[in-house]
């Protein structure tokens, strides 16, 4: 279980608080108008940001002080998933060792997951080669290898058409479900969070609000989420 | 992260470097006599010769600059790879290839010969004049043409809609960029011209030709009056202190940039008139640039036969030098620069390096070694020493920018991978960096080749570097070995500079 404990965050005028838990497994959508935080709270998760107040808890142990690389956090961001100078497989193999130095095993593994992800032969690869869906998969190799028990989404698949995107959902899902991660992703459409998140936060007003279920939430929105959604 | 320490020490060592000989030197000051009137007088022509130079050349680049910034021609790329030349060109090297044009037998005074006019001399102040030209207005020309650049295009494009000529282009667009440029230029070709050695020695000499950076050199070579280097050194590091601490305050661009090949559409300068004048500006630069360059060859294929073997032993050590400094740079720039990403004071000190007189790094290290072993031992070394600390504040400026695009761009995703130490290292900050780390490492190489400073300090007459062999040579009146000497100097500058630079762009497929 995430627990966020009276968790809060000031940057000059901003402020963002959120107080409430995730439940292991569950897939938890961000929705809120851009610039409310969506992405403050991830970036607080995954340890880039420092909180002002309060603590970050996975499974009761504290993680507020740990930095990025050591929570058990897989973030994927807008853009710069990938380094472009190091080929796929390489990018891949980083999850599973910083220092690049893989046994055997460990590059079977990278293997598998890239066959999973549907990029067969294409290890040896620069990012750079790939379309934008076949990086958004390969992103998503990097999060399968690391079997890391959070999976953080900061809209990754955004450059991608709605088609794209759906598809790449979907494979999130699946893997989610696969190695039984927590998901939290930031959406500003409503139907993403249909599409995979059954839980959803509204981020909006400095607060973030309780998980609560997606299609209530979506059918009978609170102020904040009406002005934004436009219904 | 990366740990700091590395860099901290490296930081500190500097400090310690640069500050270690002047402090030597304040501290054997204290014995010296006050400046004579000999000494007022170098201070004097080195205020002169600096304020000459900087001022023409940044004159003279200002329709050079605006010609390139306006026209695409064929070629443009290639010359304003030939305005990087001089930063890499040995200045022993280009005084020859001067000399063989305006020198006393040069192509000049063949001319006027020719023509019954009376012969011009190249030595004195116009001859140091004229090779602070030759090297400063290419650089002047490439800050000025940067700040050309960064003139948004669509500026231009608002004002050909308006249909503005180019007087009111001048009036609305260049001119304010060049009131915020050119002071800059003028600083930092100030400060480069005040601690000129190498030109002094070899056009200037004499009572009514001698700076400051060369009156050390006398004092301490001719006269061993090591009191008198001292006082001469104390005054040097002010003036190029304050100059240099300006320039930096007021600088804005180096010239060292990229992207200065994009080619710019213009709307307001397409008459005949504009067209012939930018033409002219453009030929008659190149001409300047090229026809010394061309003498070097010319002159320097002749006398290759001639050249006797200790130019050869002289460029083995020269190599070697070149080697050992180019590492020390590198390994101070990546040390520094990685710590530098956390503490904005650690890159200050790396361009404290700016203000740095090498002969009085020299007097000063000579002062320290004295009482303890024979200073001539530790020539090599100490001219490496010195090679180091003056290139490194252009290769952290490369550098440095390369380290925090990628740790900006990747940090976040390293991060989060837990990249630290060696891995983050080689797999973010290396790879991303290696352009500028070739560039810097090719820089700091032929800089530190092509350098006469320190070393006329310390080598004895059995030990030289090829810069140093060459000026013998022609101390001897050999010209010919020493054209010889200075083309091979030349290429050897170049193919250093090629490789470092090349070994970095190659694979650069990201």
């Amino acid at each position: 279980m995430l627990t966020l404990e009276q968790l809060r965050i000031t940057q000059g005028d901003f402020s963002l608080t959120a107080d409430f838990s995730v439940p292991q497994g569950a897939r938890l959508a961000l929705i809120g108008p851009s610039g409310a935080g969506k992405s403050t709270l991830l970036n607080l998760i995954a340890g880039y940001l420092e909180p002002t107040a309060g603590r970050v808890l996975w499974q009761g142990r504290d993680i507020t002080g740990q930095p990025p690389g050591q929570r058990p956090v897989s973030m994927l961001f807008q853009d710069n998933n990938h380094f472009p100078h190091l080929s796929v497989a390489q990018n891949i193999g980083l999850g599973l060792r910083p220092d690049l130095r893989l046994s055997a095993a460990q590059h079977e593994q990278v293997a598998q997951a890239l066959s999973r992800v549907g990029l067969d032969g294409l290890g040896g690869r620069k990012p750079g080669t790939l379309s934008g869906g076949q990086q958004s998969r390969a992103a998503l190799a990097r999060v399968l290898v690391q079997r890391r028990a959070l999976v953080l989404l900061d809209e990754p698949f955004s450059a991608l058409g709605p088609a794209l995107k759906a598809e790449m959902l979907d494979l999130v899902a699946a893997l989610v479900t696969e190695t039984g991660a927590t998901l939290l992703m930031v959406s500003h459409d409503p139907d993403d969070a249909r599409r995979i998140a059954p839980l959803a936060s509204v981020v909006a007003d400095g607060t973030v609000s309780a998980p609560m279920d997606t299609e209530t939430l979506l059918a009978t929105p609170p102020a904040a989420l009406r002005a934004y959604l436009g219904a | 992260m990366t740990r700091d320490w590395p860099g901290i020490a490296a930081a500190a060592s500097v400090a310690a470097l640069i500050a270690g000989p002047v402090l030597a030197v304040l501290w054997f000051a204290g014995g010296g006599a006050l400046p004579g009137p000999g000494d007022w007088a170098a201070v004097r022509f080195t205020l002169l010769q600096a304020t000459l130079s900087a001022g023409l050349s940044v004159a003279l680049a200002v329709p050079v600059a605006r010609a390139l910034a306006r026209r695409q021609f064929a070629g443009r790329r290639v010359l304003i790879t030939l305005l990087g030349a001089p930063f890499i060109l040995p200045v022993i090297v280009a005084v020859l290839g001067l000399l063989a044009v305006f020198g006393r037998s040069g192509v000049l005074n063949l001319g006027l010969g020719w023509l019954g006019l009376p012969p011009v001399q190249i030595y004195g102040l116009h001859g140091v004049v004229l090779a602070h030209v030759f090297f400063n207005l290419p650089l002047a020309t490439r800050i000025l043409l940067q700040g050309w650049q960064q003139i948004p295009a669509e500026r231009f494009r608002l004002a050909a809609s308006l249909g503005l000529g180019p007087a009111q282009v001048a009036r609305i667009l260049e001119r304010p960029m060049l009131r915020a440029t050119v002071p800059g230029a003028l600083l930092v070709i100030f400060a480069i011209c005040l601690s000129s050695f190498a030109v002094a020695l070899t056009l200037g000499g004499g009572p009514r030709a001698t700076t400051v950076e060369l009156a050390i050199y006398q004092a301490f070579r001719f006269d061993f009056d090591l009191g008198r280097a001292a006082v001469l050194a104390l005054i040097q590091t002010g003036l190029v202190g304050a100059a240099a601490l300006a320039a930096l305050r007021v600088s804005r661009g180096d010239g060292l940039g990229a992207g200065m090949d994009r080619a710019l559409r213009r709307w307001d300068a397409n008459s005949l008139a504009l067209r012939v004048q930018d033409a002219t500006v453009l030929t008659l630069a190149a001409l300047f640039l090229l026809v010394p360059l061309s003498m070097i060859v010319i002159k320097g294929l002749a006398g290759l036969p001639h050249m006797p073997n200790s130019v050869y032993s002289a460029l083995i050590v020269s190599v070697c030098v070149s080697l050992l400094s180019m590492s020390l740079t590198m390994l101070l720039t990546l040390t520094m620069g990685l710590a530098a990403l956390r503490h904005g004071w650690i890159e200050a000190i790396g361009l404290l390096g700016v203000a740095m007189s090498p002969l009085v790094l020299g007097t000063g290290l000579f002062i320290l070694i004295n009482p303890w072993l024979n200073p001539s031992s530790l020539a090599l070394p100490v001219t490496a020493l010195a090679n180091a600390l003056a290139a490194l504040p252009f290769a952290l400026r490369v550098v440095l920018p390369a380290l925090r695009r990628a740790e900006h761009d990747f940090g976040p995703l390293a991060d989060g991978l837990g990249m630290a130490g060696w891995a983050r290292l080689r797999w973010l900050y290396l790879p991303r960096a290696r352009p500028a780390l070739g560039f810097a490492a090719g820089l700091s190489a032929a800089l530190s080749m092509g350098d006469l400073g320190v070393i006329t300090l310390f080598a004895d007459p059995q030990q030289a570097t090829l810069p140093l062999q060459m000026y013998r040579l022609m101390g001897a009146y050999r010209m010919e070995a020493a054209a010889g000497a200075g083309l091979l100097l030349l290429a050897a500058s170049l193919a250093i500079f090629w490789t470092f630079d090349k070994g970095g762009r190659s694979d650069a497929d990201a």
